[in-house]
């Protein structure tokens, strides 16, 4: 198969601006014409609500689509560098050009957005792709196999399905550069697969993403945009997640009592029969979530939910407070509607804390204090930071998307997408005229002098060499 | 912290100074111990110390091989540097600028040791070592210097109505300890300008000199130590087990310049830790010559792109050209022609060339010379000197496909011209192989030079010159495939070294109930309309026409 799309690829299938504008618009009908069997797929995958498929996925990856189609020319167009005068005369520019045949490998939480999110960026670059969805949501996997190859080019876009046999035989191959969302260890594998063939890599990763929060802060919209980022996203199984928050003594009372207000508020005093949250995705990850919580010392922290049905793979949304730093929940990202809250003195230890720990894709903080928000902009490393809100900068195509340490390396997310899968090839053009003999040998003290000046820009001494004084 | 190794005594013996080799496979078979050369290890200005470098199988012949440089010292000379980094000196303006500020001065008064330690280590003529290595560096800093509060300001970016009202921004942060591992054909500026931009990002970092350019090696070690901050930035000298050490550190990045087989061993070791990678390697650069030329100035062009640097011994040298049938004995006879006005008519006594490195190399390239079907090929040059390490600049042609000269990277004087009936073939010649590290191309033709930049997958591309686009700050330099990932030079080496962080700042005015559950069709309908940045229908949102749950 990587014969034939490298085939593809070098015939000259995938260059020209009039097939990446045909693919991209295919993926847009594939939107607007199948959005109910997409959400019906998240449904049976995930459990996904219909607002959250219909808009986090689908509205989301149209819009990418609709960036690329609009912007493509542009991003496809050389930019123009300047030149010096060492290398007058002259033109110089930088070219974009599309890396190969590349790979993508998604996840399973959002298994639309980041299957095609990437392959938009893939396309838009020129580049022959194979996508790899997530075995763990197949409905969604082979549903993104029938419509890739119902509406794709197939000479140069392919989705091939499975798991880890499947996935290990991809990485022994070449190609051009490797995708991947996921999580750190497999991040791990993959970077090393990649070594073999120096193929070039973009890890977009996990980690846990910390939430600090003021005491000056609009204390409802916090808990809502909280409540809404954390369960309303996944039901906590997603990568930007609010994995835990950091708040003062005094102020974590208050908080709690915010959040119970407003979870009953969204999901009814019965949250495990709510309909607008997604289900835990299988029994894997619900033992994994069991076992956070009936940990020892963790179990008795809980101050909100708790409740677990095994049969229908949901887990109440649950706060605990003050958990061992040691403890499992604390030491994972959790990756699931178990939300930590941890206490500290006064809110400058929150800044130690998140450095103690290895970077995250995304860092949050709630305060309507401008000193602290500059502060935790420029000191904080993270993927990503919001302030005063959840999650939503990844709809946001001018801010580049992805992690940094554990977190990940490279990213994407509008230009930084058709970027992500381009080679930006410098190219500098010179005439044959001006071809001073000042630089070949054989060297003299004279020439050496006189490029010394020239290059220094030294006048005087360009002067004297020139005129002949020693 | 330079590597200090005792030597046994009873084992070895040196003389006054300071004598450095290093010992290959190979040449452990002709003979148990080598100095490098003849004459070149004599006096010099490096304080006298005994430095050994060696390979773990030559341990037979050395009675000891005590590096105190392992795998724990690495480790802590990392926390060391992140203490010190977390603590935030690095961070500031005045810092970097200061730090950016010692390198120019130490260029520019140093400016003499640095040119002999690359006339003791390469042979390199003054005037190539001041136009490619020192010249270069300078101007590397001073840009740097001019432009650093530019780069440091973070850039504001377009929001939309998505999520309004909001501000955004990329905030360039440093990424914390950095390892800069550097090659031996440009020592100087292949360690010091990648440090100028960990420098100017705000990074702790690490410098690994090649130790196949000691003297080189040495001079940097002593004069970082001298100019610049000790408690963040240093330099480790040594070989393969120090390499090692420090590759199983964890650092913030690392970037390489080298050959592509160390390239993946790098690659694979920072895959351990998640470090992202910068790759500078090599390749098999062509030069397709067009007969549509100005061929007195394709042939100095190639002549300085070749053995004029560093004798071919460059990654962005020519490597092999490509030229028609035709045009081939017109082109060779101005090379010819060229070369004897450059070099004289004894190339291996002109003083303008750089020597083979050392005596591995060098019996590397003999052997490509001697290969079965290439030393008929030869047309010019092709005399050795191994007591001095030089061989004359040579021109083959058509040698055979399948030999090592048509498939490693040459890194020497030997320049194997390829010929084919018509030039657009040389475009395909070009793209059987794998990318290299740049491409040249000479032609008047307008159109024959858009067929080359769009068709020929290369790190970079210079159209009727070679090796200048190096010079070029705007440009980015860097490989792609086999020749590397990653690129630098001006801005680009700021930003290697940075991490390019998503800021955004949005308000609690302005916040509409729209996505918050439960859950409504209605509720559904406005908020894909608001994603989809349809104005009427967001503006509607923002007033908090959410309609009936």
């Amino acid at each position: 198969m990587l014969t034939e799309l490298r085939r593809s690829f070098d015939a000259g299938v995938t260059r020209g601006y009039e097939w990446r504008i045909t693919q991209l618009k295919k993926l847009l009908i594939i939107c607007d014409n199948h959005e109910p069997e997409i959400v019906s797929a998240l449904q049976d995958d995930l459990g996904k609500p219909e607002l959250e498929s219909s808009v986090y996925e689908v509205a989301l990856l149209r819009n990418s689509i609709k960036l690329a189609l609009k912007q493509l020319k542009d991003w496809m167009s050389p930019d123009k560098a300047k030149t010096s005068l060492t290398t007058f005369p002259a033109s110089a520019e930088i070219v974009s050009e599309p890396l190969g045949v590349v790979l993508v490998i998604s996840a399973w939480n959002y298994p639309f957005l980041l299957s095609l999110d990437p392959v938009v960026g893939a396309i838009s670059a020129g580049n022959a792709v194979v996508l790899k969805p997530s075995e763990l949501a197949p409905a969604s996997s082979s549903l993104l196999a029938k419509l890739l190859e119902q509406y794709l080019d197939s000479s140069a876009v392919r989705v091939v399905e499975g798991a880890v046999s499947e996935t290990t035989l991809l990485l022994e191959q070449k190609w051009d550069k490797i995708f991947y969302t996921g999580s750190s260890r497999i991040g791990r594998i993959i970077m090393m697969a990649a070594a073999k063939h120096l193929t070039p890599v973009v890890l977009e990763l996990g980690g846990k993403s910390p939430v600090v929060i003021d005491s000056d802060t609009n204390l409802k919209i916090t808990a809502k945009r909280i409540i809404v980022g954390k369960w309303g996203c996944n039901n906590g199984q997603a990568c930007i997640s609010p994995d835990y928050i950091l708040t003062t003594k005094e102020y974590a009372p208050k908080l709690i009592d915010a959040l119970k207000h407003e979870l009953e508020a969204f999901y009814g005093k019965n949250p495990m029969e709510s309909k607008d949250m997604s289900r835990i995705v299988n029994s894997n990850h619900f033992d994994r979530l069991s076992k956070m919580l009936e940990e020892k010392e963790v179990s008795e922290k809980i101050v909100y939910g708790g409740q677990k049905n095994k049969e229908n793979l949901n887990i109440a949304p649950t706060i605990l407070l003050d958990v061992p730093l040691d403890s499992l929940i604390m030491s994972e990202e959790i990756f699931g509607p178990l939300l930590p809250i941890l206490t500290l003195n006064n809110l400058e230890e929150s800044f130690d804390v998140i450095r103690s720990r290895p970077k995250p894709l995304a860092a949050y903080l709630f305060t309507q204090n401008q000193k602290l928000k500059e502060r935790f902009a420029t000191t904080v490393s993270a993927g990503g930071i919001v302030v005063n809100d959840i999650a939503v900068h990844l709809a946001l195509h001018t801010l580049p998307f992805g992690g940094v340490g554990e977190s990940g390396m490279g990213c994407y997310h509008g230009k930084f997408s058709f970027d992500a899968f381009s080679h930006k090839k410098a190219v500098l053009y010179k005439s044959f005229l001006g071809d001073s003999s000042i630089r070949y040998p054989p060297y003299s003290r004279g020439k050496i002098r006189l490029l010394k000046a020239l290059v220094n820009s030294n006048f005087v001494e360009l002067f004297k060499v020139l005129i002949g004084i020693a | 912290m330079t590597k200090l190794l005792e030597m046994n005594l009873h084992t070895l013996r040196f003389a006054e100074g300071f004598c450095r080799t290093r010992l290959s496979v190979a040449s452990l078979a002709t003979s148990p111990f080598r100095l490098s050369s003849s004459g070149y290890c004599g006096k010099t200005r490096i304080s006298s110390r005994l430095k050994f470098a060696c390979y773990a199988t030559v341990s037979a012949v050395v009675e000891k091989n005590t590096s105190d440089f392992d795998g724990k010292e690495a480790a802590l000379l990392v926390e060391e540097l992140r203490v010190n980094f977390n603590s935030g000196g690095t961070r500031s303006y005045e810092w970097r600028i200061s730090q950016l500020q010692n390198i120019s001065r130490m260029i520019d008064e140093k400016e003499r040791c640095i040119s002999e330690a690359l006339h003791q280590d390469l042979s390199k003529p003054e005037l190539e070592a001041f136009l490619a290595e020192i010249s270069n560096t300078k101007s590397s800093c001073v840009l740097a210097i001019k432009e650093l509060k530019n780069w440091m300001a973070p850039e504001t970016v377009k929001t939309s109505v998505t999520t309004f009202p909001s501000s955004a921004q990329i905030v360039s942060e440093p990424l914390g300890v950095v390892l800069v591992i550097s090659a031996w054909n440009f020592p100087f500026l292949l360690s010091v300008e990648p440090i100028i931009g960990a420098i100017a990002a705000g990074n702790a970092v690490v410098l690994k000199p090649s130790e196949i350019a000691p003297a080189t090696s040495s001079l940097l070690a002593k004069l970082f130590s001298e100019y610049l901050d000790k408690s963040t930035i240093r330099v480790i000298e040594g070989g393969v087990p120090e390499t090692t050490a420090l590759l199983d550190q964890k650092w913030d990045k690392i970037f390489f310049t080298g050959g592509a087989r160390v390239g993946r061993i790098v690659m694979a070791a920072a895959a351990k830790h998640l470090t992202p990678v910068v790759l500078e390697l090599g390749g098999k650069c062509p030069a397709l010559v067009d007969s549509d030329v100005n061929l007195q100035v394709v042939a100095r062009r190639i002549i300085a792109g070749k053995w004029a640097c560093n004798n071919g011994q460059a990654c962005i040298g020519v490597d092999y050209v490509i030229t028609t049938k035709d045009f081939a004995s017109k082109l060779i006879d101005a090379l010819k022609t060229e070369l004897k006005t450059f070099f004289g008519e004894n190339p291996l006594e002109s003083k303008d060339l750089s020597r083979i490195v050392n005596s591995f190399h060098f019996k590397r390239l003999e052997s490509m010379l001697k290969e079965n079907g290439v030393a008929d090929k030869i047309v010019q040059g092709g005399q050795t000197s191994q007591d001095k390490l030089k061989i004359s600049p040579t021109i083959l042609v058509d040698v055979p496909e399948a030999s090592s000269m048509m498939h490693e990277e040459i890194f020497g004087p030997l320049l194997p011209v390829i010929t084919v009936q018509k030039i657009e073939d040389g475009v395909q010649v070009i793209r059987s192989k794998s990318k290299p590290l740049a491409a040249y191309l000479f032609t008047y033709s307008k159109e024959l030079q858009k067929k080359f930049v769009q068709d020929v997958a290369a790190g970079g591309i210079g159209i009727n010159d070679t090796v200048l686009h190096v010079t070029v700050k705007d440009l980015p330099f860097g490989g792609v495939g086999e020749s590397g990932i990653g690129a630098y030079h001006g801005k680009f080496s700021y930003e290697t070294f940075s991490h390019k962080k998503g800021v955004l700042y949005r308000s609690f005015a302005g916040d509409s109930d729209l996505r918050y559950p439960p859950y409504t069709p209605k509720k559904k309908m406005l908020l894909k309309a608001l994603l989809s940045s349809d104005i009427f229908s967001a503006i509607l949102a923002f007033f908090g026409f959410s309609g009936d749950s």
